[in-house]
């Protein structure tokens, strides 16, 4: 897809700038577009050298799993059918949790530990479960603290305050996210053969209301 | 509201240099090694980029000297001035949930033409930092287990990319 949308704009630029009698221009566009992608990128590494030293400190200090236990009952609430002591919900932890500190590097790869022990829980491998969708759609809107790359590249084009889309960036993130957990729940209140969402039935409630929370 | 998400903008960088080495320190964790140690990935992140920044870049800037992005906007503009959102920003929002690296390149095109405080900046900014490329985590996430039937994943990924294209102007527009 991104291969066809990349020669599209190329063609049409040649054939809309013939049209309009602008081809010099496009030549020379096509020049300082490529210069601008070095620049860019020169000035990005300050500020992405510094920030990833930072978070690497977060993380060797425990900070994420902090913030992991937090965030538990949340993630036990959003994940019903995966027993509470399995192993996914520790990757899930980690993952969103990264997520949310701007780790994006960090939170791949959590992430796909967290999809390799859901597939363990999944009856039909080919086929994605629940669950697997609800990591997905926490993923691809999570919230968001701190967008190091945007506040570089605001630093780098001379903004006054570079930081002040982090309030913003936070407020769209908190809605996105909203509505990407009930878009889930819906669908998943739709589809045939899936787990129900509601509260445990009063059988095996004592088992899942008592014991210390799961290892993480 | 605005005022705490106001001060929140401004404190919470300084608040994070100051705080997570201190915990760390506080924890025994060899802070200034470990900060160096993460930093070289910071580095192979800047350099990885630069053929993605520089080959969609290059596109753009083609696309836009042409003409064809006037054209594009020009279209796009009736619609979008009645409810009062620059149409600048369509494109981006289209771009966001299929490429990274494009949608990227794209929002740096917006905050150098128009200037990082400007309100096109300022929704580049918010539309690129807050949400991830759906179709790159589709691919990822479920290719990594071998997920050929990723069921409603697609269109819930893609219903709150929409949701957040709008909810970034309108954070936007409420706080600017």
């Amino acid at each position: 897809m991104v291969n066809w949308i990349w020669l599209g704009m190329i063609a049409l630029s040649v054939i809309v700038g013939a049209a309009n009698g602008r081809v010099q221009q496009v030549t020379e566009a096509a020049f300082t577009g490529a210069q601008t992608g070095v620049t860019v990128c020169f000035g990005l590494i300050s500020i992405l050298v510094f920030w990833m030293g930072l978070m690497k400190i977060a993380e060797a200090s425990g900070i994420v799993r902090r913030l992991s236990l937090l965030m538990a009952p949340v993630v036990r609430w959003l994940f019903p059918d995966v027993p509470k002591d399995h192993p996914a919900l520790g990757y899930i932890l980690s993952n969103m949790s990264a997520n949310l500190l701007g780790l994006g590097n960090a939170a791949t790869p959590m992430g796909i530990r967290a999809m390799q022990e859901l597939q363990k829980l999944n009856p039909n491998p080919a086929v994605a479960t629940p669950a697997m969708c609800t990591l997905l759609a926490l993923n691809t809107a999570s919230i968001t603290i701190v967008p190091t790359t945007l506040i570089a590249i605001r630093m780098n084009f001379g903004s006054a305050h570079p930081a002040d889309i982090i309030g913003p960036t936070l407020l769209a993130t908190a809605i996105s996210t909203g509505a990407a957990i009930a878009a889930d729940r819906w669908y998943r209140r739709r589809q045939p053969g899936s787990p129900p969402v509601q509260p445990p039935s009063p059988s095996s409630s004592g088992r899942q209301a008592a014991g210390p929370p799961a290892s993480f | 509201m605005v005022a705490a998400l106001h001060a929140l903008s401004a404190w919470a960088i300084p608040m994070f240099i100051v705080l997570i080495p201190l915990v760390a320190a506080f924890r025994k964790v060899p802070v200034y090694e470990t900060f160096v140690d993460g930093a070289k990935d910071g580095f192979q992140t800047a350099i990885g980029i630069i053929p993605h920044l520089v080959g969609m870049m290059t596109a753009i800037a083609m696309f836009r000297a042409s003409g064809a992005m006037d054209m594009l906007i020009g279209w796009i503009a009736p619609l979008f001035s009645a409810l009062g959102i620059p149409a600048e920003v369509l494109p981006l929002g289209l771009l966001r949930p299929i490429t990274g690296a494009g949608s990227l390149a794209f929002a740096t095109d917006l905050i150098k033409t128009y200037g990082p405080d400007s309100l096109i900046g300022r929704i580049a900014s918010v539309v690129q930092g807050s949400t991830d490329t759906t179709l790159y985590v589709v691919t990822v996430y479920f290719g990594a287990v071998g997920i050929r039937n990723a069921r409603y994943a697609l269109k819930v990924g893609l219903f709150s990319d929409a949701v957040g294209f709008f909810a970034a102007i309108f954070a936007c527009w409420l706080l600017f």
